[in-house]
């Protein structure tokens, strides 16, 4: 039944290794390439068509599984038919119990080194808060790690602790990379992230067989770079010192920055503003909601939403917008006093940013 | 002589679900435990934070039924404050919670529930001919030629000779409890791959009203989204028309693919009626045509039923102290420092996460004692059924006309006596005609929205007390909706603009819950005793039955009682 490899093919017609391996060589000649290469070569000729995923779900809502079932391109039926082999995930798969557990175990030992396995949650420290199949959630995901040529956690769970480890953390929730270090992990962060974004890393992989290049963070650049702000459809309002007062107000109706209603674009690194969500329909600021800054480490004690605090790195104190307000005159200079305050906040940050700092 | 199989984890849900049943040597089920085995302890999470930013928080207790503990919470805060929403975001809302009723039905049915009654490698042995002429029998949904269904077949085989078959991977394909003919099965494979991408399509609207989907963004006090259909940064016409035709398109979906389709899987397992359960029923009611106050005004009607006993209909009041408690006699919480005995309502209710398990790695959990991090909620001390039955047969009580006739007209399709509504499949099918239900009254929301807009009404918030110093010193309110697996309950107590006490009472902890003070079963164990398993190995069974309440594990747990005014303490050991 299994499509067979090049390999297989090969061996089926009587041939050996040895010359399986002859004609991997005079193929990488043939392709110029250095016989260096021809490891590669012979690798890719070994490789079955789709790449098998392994999905965990852990301290998870299934938020970002819904998400990425969302994706409008590539559509989520040609990841699951054409791009991946999905052997592995609580939300969608037929089988249970035992004989699911063996899909997991059957992907681990015949495609070593060659699965994605993407993770979805947090991890308590403690075992009693989290078994799956009798197993602690934390023995699972390290063995599971072992084999897996990279990692993806998808959603702010998995990459930062997330609502789990928001203050007091009752589970003492930890983000994946407190537990596995010796991989390299993509962490797509957000909550959720944007579906296209969570299928754009998957598709980075299979179609430039690389793993996209990421930021000192581990975020990939490709949807990380820039903050909501930088690309926001009311940046131009922002600028000119008009905000929103209130929610259904003559400014909001105007569409003008909802900075002042607590909007964290400013202090946000994701797409939502240029990728947008559900096919590019909208996204939470262009539909009047000040964005809660969800891809954020630790966003849900950055709080509170409806109140726009900056920290100022230096002295890590507070301003707010009214505050700014009250200081100079008017509304359109106290929108360029913000502005400027925090323009000079995030020119610090960027340039932690840019070393390598948080804050 | 019984013997224990296990279930771990149950796939094809939202959450980390145990199963353990025992099993005679007929194979037929004389005992069931339902085991929650994961917590994150979400309520503790959201005490002193600012009331008006709960929402979000409680929102991310689930992002399968994604909106309904939003505005369960949104609720709450604005029974405890009194404000009074504007109409324009009371219908908004409404839709909203429409969209994610038929997302989440459709969702349900195709992609988590399907493959219990449908065997997808039987697909491979269809004629696409007669497929075709199945399809065009049944419904004049256009996507019906051989042709179609051919190419659909085609990529399943493509997937099967792969051998990395994906999703499909180790399924109990070929298991004798399979009925339905190979030309039915590739009918619903290639709806399975139809609704997987239409469900992509209905979110839309939370993306125009609330911006992204999942977890949309809701504001007390109404909506955030203004209205202006002279702005261009707001909702406009062009905005209202694509959130209409979504409607429009998903009103045709659900009445030319999913019911369709729900009959005809459901006509070849008519006899197969295991899974009813207790026969007790609770709904809070839902979708007002009025203000969320006027209960009268409720086309999902409130009530309780008893035993089966469809002549009386009790009255529902989630905030009277005697109705709604919560026990944890088997749950692994402790209550003033003892292991059980009584129940807590949720205003009084107490957090001590307690596990008295095995260590893990672990075969089979102590269920004489405590073996779930689920409550035990209660409705005047007795186990309920919440979600798409319960509703269905509380209006069928009631005598609503839309529920009597829907109701009769399916159990004359299926040729099923009334009795056998009481059923996984009956409840799988309930969830089906209150599909059409919803999807009716989200089109008249809809023309009422444009209607309002149309008479010069384009206010969506109401600011009056949306400062804090405009609050009592102290207050408390209830939110309570009706969500796609049942009645949901957000209980709230404010203190100095703070949340002091937050409690969520939710639908899967009422279906899945653990024995009670009295070892009284919870709806889903009950549904399992009695249900005899082909091949013990391969426990199909119990797949449908557990799946026929769309399990939502993540809910259960993770917001099941108050942050009470004494500590909360973890123990691990």
């Amino acid at each position: 039944m299994k499509r067979k490899t090049i390999l297989e093919t090969v061996l089926d017609r009587g041939f050996t290794r040895r010359d399986f391996l002859k004609m991997c060589t005079a193929l990488a000649a043939t392709m110029g390439l250095d016989f260096s290469e021809t490891d590669k070569v012979v690798a890719a000729m070994e490789k079955s068509a789709r790449v098998p995923v392994i999905w965990l779900q852990f301290q998870d809502c299934t938020g970002c599984s819904e998400s990425f079932i969302r994706s409008t391109h590539p559509k989520v039926e040609s990841v699951l038919l054409d791009m991946i082999s999905l052997e592995y995930t609580e939300a969608l798969s037929a089988a249970s119990g035992h004989q699911i557990e063996e899909a997991r175990k059957h992907v681990m030992k015949h495609y070593y080194g060659e699965y994605i396995l993407v993770v979805e949650g947090s991890l308590p420290m403690d075992d009693a808060f989290l078994t799956v199949g009798g197993v602690s959630a934390k023995e699972t995901f390290i063995e599971t790690a072992k084999g897996a040529k990279a990692i993806i956690a998808y959603g702010s769970c998995s990459s930062w602790g997330g609502i789990p480890a928001a203050y007091p953390n009752p589970t003492k929730a930890k983000p994946i990379t407190h537990f596995v270090k010796d991989k390299p992990i993509i962490l797509v962060p957000g909550c959720p992230p944007i579906a296209e974004v969570m299928t754009g890393v998957i598709a980075h992989i299979i179609t430039f067989g690389t793993l996209p290049e990421l930021d000192h963070l581990g975020r990939p650049k490709a949807f990380y770079r820039h903050r909501i702000h930088d690309k926001c459809n009311r940046r131009a309002y922002f600028d000119a010192g008009l905000f929103a007062e209130s929610f259904d107000d003559e400014g909001a109706k105007q569409g003008y920055c909802l900075y002042k209603v607590g909007c964290k674009g400013p202090t946000t690194y994701n797409s939502c503003a240029e990728m947008r969500w559900n096919g590019g329909v909208s996204y939470p600021i262009q539909s009047g909601n000040p964005c809660i800054g969800c891809s954020e480490k630790g966003f849900w004690d950055n709080g509170p939403f409806y109140v726009r605090r900056a920290k100022i790195p230096a002295s890590q104190t507070t301003i707010n917008p009214e505050t700014v307000g009250a200081i100079a005159v008017g509304v359109t200079a106290a929108g360029v006093a913000a502005h400027a305050a925090i323009t000079a906040v995030k020119k610090k940050e960027q340039e932690n940013h840019d070393r390598g700092e948080r804050k | 002589m019984t013997e224990r199989i296990v279930v771990d984890p149950v796939t094809r849900i939202e959450g980390h679900l145990r199963i353990e049943v025992d099993v005679d040597e007929k194979g037929i089920i004389q005992d069931a435990f339902s085991s929650g085995t994961a917590v994150r302890g979400i309520e503790l999470i959201v005490r002193d934070r600012d009331p008006r930013d709960v929402w979000a928080y409680v929102q991310r207790i689930c992002g399968v039924c994604t909106t309904t503990h939003a505005l369960a919470s949104i609720r709450s805060v604005e029974d405890a404050l009194d404000i009074k929403i504007p109409r324009n975001a009371h219908l908004i809302r409404d839709i909203m919670n429409a969209a994610v009723f038929l997302h989440d039905h459709v969702v349900h049915f195709y992609h988590l529930h399907a493959f219990d009654w449908v065997d997808v490698l039987s697909a491979l042995k269809a004629d696409p001919n007669e497929t075709s002429r199945i399809a065009q029998s049944i419904s004049d949904w256009p996507k019906s030629s051989p042709g179609y269904f051919k190419e659909i077949q085609t990529k399943i085989q493509k997937v099967v000779e792969s051998g990395q078959l994906g999703i499909f991977a180790n399924g109990y394909w070929g298991h004798k409890a399979y009925k339905l003919p190979p030309e039915v099965n590739l009918l619903a494979v290639a709806h399975y791959l139809e609704a997987l991408d239409w469900q992509k399509e209905i979110v839309k609207i939370h993306t125009i009203f609330g911006g992204k989907n999942p977890h949309p963004h809701y504001v007390v006090g109404g909506m955030a989204t203004p209205i202006d259909i002279n702005s261009d940064n707001a909702v406009h016409a062009e905005r209202l028309m694509h959130v209409s035709q979504i409607i429009d398109e998903a009103i045709e979906f659900i009445n030319k693919v999913y019911i369709p389709d729900l009959l005809a899987i459901g006509s070849y397992y008519k006899d197969w009626t295991y899974g009813g359960g207790l026969n007790n029923y609770l709904c809070y009611g839902d979708f007002s045509t009025g203000d969320i106050r006027d209960v009268n005004l409720y086309r999902f009607p409130r009530g309780a039923i008893l035993n089966g006993n469809f002549n009386e209909v009790l009255d529902v009041d989630p905030k009277d102290p005697e109705q709604v408690k919560e026990f944890i006699d088997h749950s692994w919480y402790t209550y003033d420092g003892k292991e059980g005995g009584i129940g807590k309502h949720p205003w009084e209710g107490e957090t001590s996460l307690h596990y008295t398990g095995p260590k893990p790695p672990f075969k089979t959990l102590n269920t004489d004692e405590k073996y779930s991090w689920l409550k035990s909620p209660r409705w005047k001390e007795h186990p309920m059924e919440t979600g798409p039955l319960a509703r269905m047969l509380v209006g069928y009580a009631l005598k609503r006309e839309e529920f009597v006739s829907l109701i009769d007209d399916t159990l004359k399709k299926l040729n099923w006596p009334f009795e056998a509504m009481q059923s996984a499949l009956g409840r799988t099918v309930a969830r089906g005609l209150e599909s059409i239900l919803v999807a009716k009254w989200m089109r008249d929301d809809m023309d009422k929205l444009l209607k309002n807009i149309k008479n010069g009404d384009q206010v969506t918030f109401d600011r009056t007390k949306w400062e804090p110093e405009t609050w009592p010193k102290k207050a408390k309110g209830v939110g309570w909706i009706e969500a796609p697996r049942g009645a949901l309950g957000h209980w709230i107590e404010i203190e100095n603009g703070k949340t002091k006490n937050y409690q969520a009472v939710v639908p899967t902890t009422w279906n899945a819950s653990p024995r009670d003070h009295k070892n009284q079963m919870g709806a889903y164990e009950a549904s399992l005793k009695g249900t005899p398993l082909l091949d013990k190995e391969k426990p199909l069974e119990i797949l449908r039955i557990i799946h026929s309440f769309d399990p939502c594990l993540a809910c259960a747990v993770h917001l099941t009682d108050v942050v009470s005014k004494q500590t909360t303490n973890i123990y691990i050991g």
